[in-house]
């Protein structure tokens, strides 16, 4: 069947079976090798990208459902080439990855949630970010997370910060 | 004089025949029919019940069934898996039963079951509510919780019918997929149509409880 929707904010259109997991279509028809496969059960996060913003584990996701959505891997994270995402920023800063195979997956899964949660607790990293990593650098990429929460706000135009200031005053 | 006579025994018959008439002996006859109806009346209501309380039994198969109490959990993780253990990775039911922000439900679960990851899915996967939470209880306190507007999110009976046989995420139970080992997992003892008509009988006849 012919699937279409936007990936990296590129307009694709896929004909495959309607079932075959979105990860297959990302890797080995469009070549996007960033996203990677780690468990093929919606275990591990290694897969992890934005479907229309929101963190999915695109090794369990039929790729039916990708019709008319957009969706985000980690090669369009950063808005451009030349300018790093502050989950980007921050890893490099934190110096986060070991082997670095689980680490697409994680960045993906830290922008989600920054996207909804500006200034995440160590709880809330605990229990939103439950990806696996096999090196344990779990302790970087928390500092990291913290890291490029700072850099989010700072990025952001003066209103836009007064406006997440307050969501966060608000939520506490 | 004959004529006094003749009129003292007259009123005296009318007023024997009117007593015998409106006596207790009379008024006792007409209740006797009154209880007759009334235990004819019970005799139906009892079957009744006792047809409702069957089919309360027959939909509860399914109601107290492991798929539908893995996600009416009375704390605020789901369950999984046939021996109904803590979802795995920590999952939490989250302000909305629909997870938190980057470990939402649908992370993973999707509109429907995924056979090549074993990952269940239908459509709005979400937790029940904590006021729905079914987990310790009996099946007479879920059924009550069931009815109990306070509960249920303001559904009528005839709301809840329409949820418990039209809902797909509820009826998801009957189809219920593979796991991530690609076993089928278990599915109530009884079939979809079997529970659809108990969960009907048992609100057609009064959608009694056990006692
Ligand atoms: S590969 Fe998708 S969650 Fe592990
Ligand atoms: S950095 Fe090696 S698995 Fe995470």
């Amino acid at each position: 069947m012919k699937i279409s929707f936007k990936l990296n904010g590129k307009a694709q259109t896929v004909d495959v079976d309607g079932k075959t997991p979105l990860l297959w279509v990302i890797r080995d028809m469009l070549h996007l090798k960033g996203t990677k496969f780690g468990c093929g059960k919606a275990a591990c996060g290694a897969c992890t990208i934005h479907v229309n913003g929101d963190a999915v584990r695109s090794c369990s996701y039929a790729t039916k459902f990708a019709e008319g959505k957009e969706i985000t891997t980690i090669e369009g994270l950063s808005p451009s080439e030349d300018q790093l995402h502050p989950v980007q920023q921050a890893w490099i800063e934190e110096i986060v990855p070991q082997c670095g195979y689980c680490q697409p997956g994680f960045m993906m899964a830290t922008a989600a949630l920054l996207n909804k949660n500006p200034n995440p607790t160590d709880e809330d990293i605990d229990k939103s970010i439950i990806n696996i990593c096999r090196c344990a650098t779990y302790y970087r990429m928390r500092k990291a997370i913290h890291r490029a929460a700072k850099l989010t706000q700072a990025s952001l135009p003066a209103t836009a910060t007064d406006q997440t200031a307050e969501q966060i005053e608000n939520t506490h | 004089m004959k004529k006094t006579y003749l009129f003292t025994q007259f009123i005296f018959l009318f007023i024997l025949v009117m007593t015998v008439a409106f006596s207790p002996a009379s008024t006792e006859s007409t209740e006797t029919v009154v209880t007759e109806h009334s235990v004819s009346t019970q005799n139906i209501d009892s079957q009744e019940k006792q047809a409702s309380l069957a089919a309360f039994d027959e939909m509860m198969k399914v109601v107290m069934h492991k798929r539908c109490m893995n996600c009416h959990p009375s704390d605020d993780f789901p369950r999984q898996g046939e021996d109904s253990h803590l979802h795995y990775f920590g999952i939490e039911r989250g302000k909305d039963g629909h997870g938190l922000p980057a470990a939402k439900c649908g992370t993973c679960h999707q509109t429907e079951n995924n056979d090549y990851s074993g990952v269940p899915g239908a459509p709005h996967w979400h937790l029940a509510p904590r006021s729905m939470g079914w987990q310790g209880l009996s099946k007479a306190e879920v059924g009550a919780a069931i009815l109990d507007k306070s509960k249920n999110g303001g559904r009528s009976l005839e709301d809840i019918i329409k949820h418990m046989t039209e809902d797909p995420l509820v009826l998801w139970v009957f189809d219920p997929g593979v796991n991530h080992e690609g076993t089928p997992r278990e599915a109530p003892p009884i079939s979809k149509e079997d529970y659809i008509k108990a969960v009907k009988k048992w609100a057609e006849t009064g959608a009694h409880l056990p006692e």
